[in-house]
Formats: C-alpha cells, structure tokens, sequence
C-alpha cells in the first residue's frame, strides 16, 4: 500500500536524502515522506475546490445584485439562503424534505428488491424468461414516466401514485440488470454445488445471489439516482407537498428563488442520500475480494 | 469383489442443433472399491464425460452407468468430485466452503464442525480456516477444495485433472498428500489426467483411451512394488521408466493410427 511507486518523485534528491539521515530505517523515512507528499496533494485539490465553489457563488451573487442577469428568474445566493432559512425556522420546509426523502427511500428499495425478484423468477423459469426478453426491451426503451397520468388515475392523486412512477423507472432496469448478472455466474461454482447435491432452489441461495450480491447492492446505488427522477416527476403530477412540489409552486407564483432553492436542498439530500447508500455498500461488501 | 464403479457398454452423444457428437462409444469398465484407477489420453477422447456420466450430471445415451452395483440418477453424496481449479467461493472463508457440503445435505452438527477442523488440520490449514480463498495460495486452495470433497465422505472420489494448474513442486506434494489421504480412508478413486507419469505414479490401473469416439484402447496394471511406494518414491523406482514408456508406445502409436 505505502510502497514508494511514484517513479516521477525526484528519486535522486532522495537517494541523497536517504545518506544524510544515517542508514537507520531509512525505508520508513521514505514513507513518511511519501504519505507527506500524498497529504499535501489531497489538501490542496480540497483548497482548490472550496476556491471554486465560492468563486462562482461571489459571481452568481454579483450579477445577481448589479442586474448582469434576470433577478426574477435567476436569483441570488444571498437571497436562496434567507429563504431557506426562513421556511427552516418557521418549520414548513422539513415536512416537504420529510415527504419527498421517504418517497425516494421507498423507490429506490422497493425498486431494487422487486426487480431483484423478477429477476430471480426469469432465473427459475428460463422458458419465462425467453417469452419475456422482447416485453422488456420495449419496456426498458419506453420513457416511463410517460405513465405518470394512469398511475394518478389508477391509484388516486397521491403518495402512492408517486412511488407507482419511481418503481416504473427503477424496476425494469433493476430487472435486466441484475437477471444479466445471474446468468453470468461462474457455471464452475454452479456446478460444485450440484455435485455436493444442491438443489436448484439452493443453487440459487448459496451460488448465485451471494454471488450476485455486490451487483445488486451497487444497482440499489444507481436507483437512489433514478429514483429521485421518478420522485420528482410524480410529484410535479400529482403531489401536494414534497420538494418537487414545492418548485412547481414556485413555478406557479412565479417564485424563482423558491425553485432554486428547493433544488439545493435536493442536491444536498440526494448527495447526502447516495453517499449514506455507498456506505452501506462497502459495509456489505467488506472482506470480499475485487471480481 | 463386486465393483465399485462400472460402466456397462455405456456411449454418449453430445447433441446440438449443429451436430450430434459421438464422445464415447461402447465403453465397459470396473473398478473395485479401494481401487485407484487413472484415466489418460489425447485431448477429445472423452475423459471428462466419463467422470460426469459417473458424478450424475449426464446421462448416458446407452448403457448403464453403476456406483456400488446401483444405477446412477444424478449427483449422490456416495461420490465426490475434484475440479481442475478449486473453484473456492470467493466470499466464504475456507470454513466456509468446506461446509458448503454439509450445509446443503442439512447436515450441520457438532460433529461435523469436529470433523472439518481434524480435516483442515490434517491437510495443514488450521491457521487459515477464517481467511479468504484469495488469501491462499494455489496448492492450499486445491488442498481446501480437497477437503471440501472429502467431508461429506464419500465413498468414490473422481479427480478431473486436479493438479494440472499447480506448479511443479507443489503438484507432486499434493499427489503424494492425496496419494496417502484416500489410500488410509480406503476411497475408490478415477482420476483423469494429462500427464502420464502422474496416472503411473498413483495408479494401480491406468486405462488409456483413444480419441473421437472414445475408446478404451489398453488397460495398463502398475506393478506391485510401484503400488506400494508413494507417488514421489515411484517416481525414483527402476520399474516406472519401463510402465511410464510402454503407456507413453501405446498412446504415440495410437495418435499415429488416429492420423492415418
């Protein structure tokens, strides 16, 4: 891990560095001055980054003010954060993040462990699965949220119509993705396990979804993402509250600030949510080695 | 003494919607239990088949296919089978995998927990019981997968070229370790292998098939003083240049005849 391999690292200065400290462990000394040089390089991409962020703040915010850019429509940073915190301190944002946060957190599970099992049953019943396989590529290539309106009709006006259009987006995907997986599980463990006399219900359970297990923890990562876009689209539908409410509200009394502000916080949960799941996925997958 | 695994006139045809394929043809063998018996050839002469007619993953397309005087239907804990690659799971410890076996015939005890822990030991892999198979080496993985076959105690054992990826030291401690393993559990064992000084250094038999369809061509009995002495040792005695060239006459000129 801590080798000195950087072959662009001045070795002669090194070499030099290395006789002047006597010819005591200086191996470690190398690292130590290796993992310098490393620290260094991340602080100053850290340093570099916090620079850009409040650069283009202090930009928005100045043509926001000197009017080198629409007010109405774009705003400005000083005016998104009274609004956010005004609707923090009399309490009416929490609720629309609470809503739009347990929608998304139900797509995106629901997504992931429905299209895990209809993958499974495509696994079980190949006969299924050949009859199915040009359903799904239509399904797949078909923009689901285009469903959106039947889900409101068929479902009521609602939560549920809400979670109908996130499941739309994640599960067929989520399906594909991971029945893909199953099938190119080593045909050599498969195969060990038979001859140990597995059936193939435990075929399944101790070869295949352990096997499969890092690809459907990663897929539930890729759906936080798609379930964000369903969340957001069900809720410019339908909803009377959430965060994509709140912006088609804005929208509507013509509130850009209110817009703009809304999609912060969405970036910083959606963000905030996604790194919370990567967590989780490497707390899952501790121990196992890279495919 | 009644056979252990036989083969009546058993042939097989690999079928699909290019060709039908003849693997082998009219093939009758026996081998008695506690035997050990090599199975050696060219590449195509349906080495594999044979042992997966055996294991019950095939059917055959004629004949009958016999462990312990009983027809075969599909795999039975009475065989176990090594693969060339220990096809460890990666994410289960070594314990792990070598209680995969138990854990699938619903076996899981005390006493099988004993048993894996005696086994681990006696092939030299207690310190790494709790690790990963990518933490081991290639001869410990196929001494780990060695174990893993032999827990569920099987009766036969069929090798499937299990020592052909290891290097060349550490396949020859590995036949010796197996060699002497099945010798004191009295297994019965078919090994198919590439390498004809191997299949005489092991064997009491060593049948030589011929190729596309497979065929038994000669059946080779190792002399007595070779059986007796460890695969290592045999190698070293006068007699095995003499049984190790006669099979390696047999199998050129067949190659030559297979040409022709």
């Amino acid at each position: 891990m801590h080798r000195h391999d950087d072959p662009a690292a001045a070795p002669e200065a090194q070499t030099h560095d290395q006789r002047k400290a006597g010819e005591l462990d200086w191996p470690a000394a190398l690292q130590r001055a290796y993992i310098r040089r490393q620290r260094r390089r991340s602080l100053a991409v850290r340093l570099v980054q916090v620079q850009v962020l409040v650069l283009l703040l202090g930009l928005w915010e100045a043509a926001g003010r000197r009017g080198w850019i629409d007010e109405l429509l774009f705003s400005y940073p000083a005016k998104l954060a009274n609004q956010l915190w005004t609707t923090l301190l009399a309490g009416t944002l929490l609720p629309h993040v609470g809503v739009t946060v347990l929608e998304t957190a139900a797509g995106f599970v629901l997504g992931t462990l429905l299209g895990t099992a209809a993958a499974a049953l495509l696994w079980w019943y190949p006969f299924v699965s050949r009859v199915v396989d040009p359903y799904l590529v239509v399904l797949n290539s078909m923009p689901k949220v285009a469903l959106g309106p039947i889900f409101i009709v068929a479902l009521g006006p609602g939560l549920l119509s809400i979670v109908a259009v996130t499941l739309s987006v994640t599960v067929i995907i989520t399906t594909l993705a991971i029945y893909n997986r199953f099938r190119e599980v080593e045909p050599s463990y498969i195969k060990v396990a038979q001859l140990l006399g597995a059936s193939r219900g435990q075929v399944f359970r101790s070869i295949v979804l352990p096997d499969t297990f890092p690809v459907i923890i990663s897929t539930l990562k890729v759906n936080v993402g798609l379930s964000w876009i369903g969340v957001i689209v069900g809720e410019f539908l339908v909803a009377r509250a959430g965060l994509g409410y709140l912006i088609i509200y804005g929208f509507q009394v013509f509130n850009f600030t209110l817009v703009l502000s809304s999609l912060l916080v969405i970036a910083a949960v959606a963000a905030v949510m996604y790194q919370l799941v990567a967590l989780l996925e490497r707390k899952l997958t501790a121990g196992r080695p890279e495919r | 003494m009644r056979a252990m695994l036989e083969l009546k006139n058993v042939s097989h045809v690999y079928v699909s919607a290019q060709e039908a394929s003849l693997a082998v043809e009219g093939l009758d063998l026996q081998v008695t239990p506690g035997e050990f018996v090599s199975l050696v050839g060219p590449s195509g002469c349906g080495k594999t088949t044979i042992l997966s007619l055996l294991a019950g993953l095939l059917v055959p397309s004629r004949g009958q296919v016999l462990i312990g005087g009983e027809p075969v239907h599909g795999p039975s804990p009475r065989v176990g089978y090594m693969l060339q690659q220990d096809y460890l799971l990666p994410w289960r410890t070594i314990r792990g995998n070598v209680l995969l076996g138990p854990e699938l015939a619903g076996r899981q005890s005390r006493e099988t927990e004993e048993a894996v822990e005696r086994l681990l030991h006696e092939m030299g892999l207690s310190g790494s019981a709790a690790r990963y198979p990518h933490e081991l080496s290639g001869g410990m993985r196929q001494r780990a997968a060695l174990v893993r076959t032999l827990i569920t105690d099987p009766e036969v054992l069929l090798l499937d070229e299990p020592f052909s990826a290891l290097d060349m030291h550490i396949k020859l401690q590995l036949e010796d370790l197996v060699h002497h393993t099945l010798r004191r559990m009295r297994k019965t064992a078919l090994l198919v292998t590439h390498d004809l000084a191997e299949a005489a250094a092991m064997s009491d038999r060593v049948v030589l098939l011929g190729s596309r369809p497979g065929r038994i061509r000669h059946i080779f009995d190792i002399p007595a003083e070779l059986r007796a002495l460890p695969p290592m040792q045999a190698r070293r005695e006068p007699g095995f240049q003499d049984i190790f060239e006669a099979i390696w006459a047999e199998l050129e000129e067949g190659e030559e005849g297979g040409d022709a």
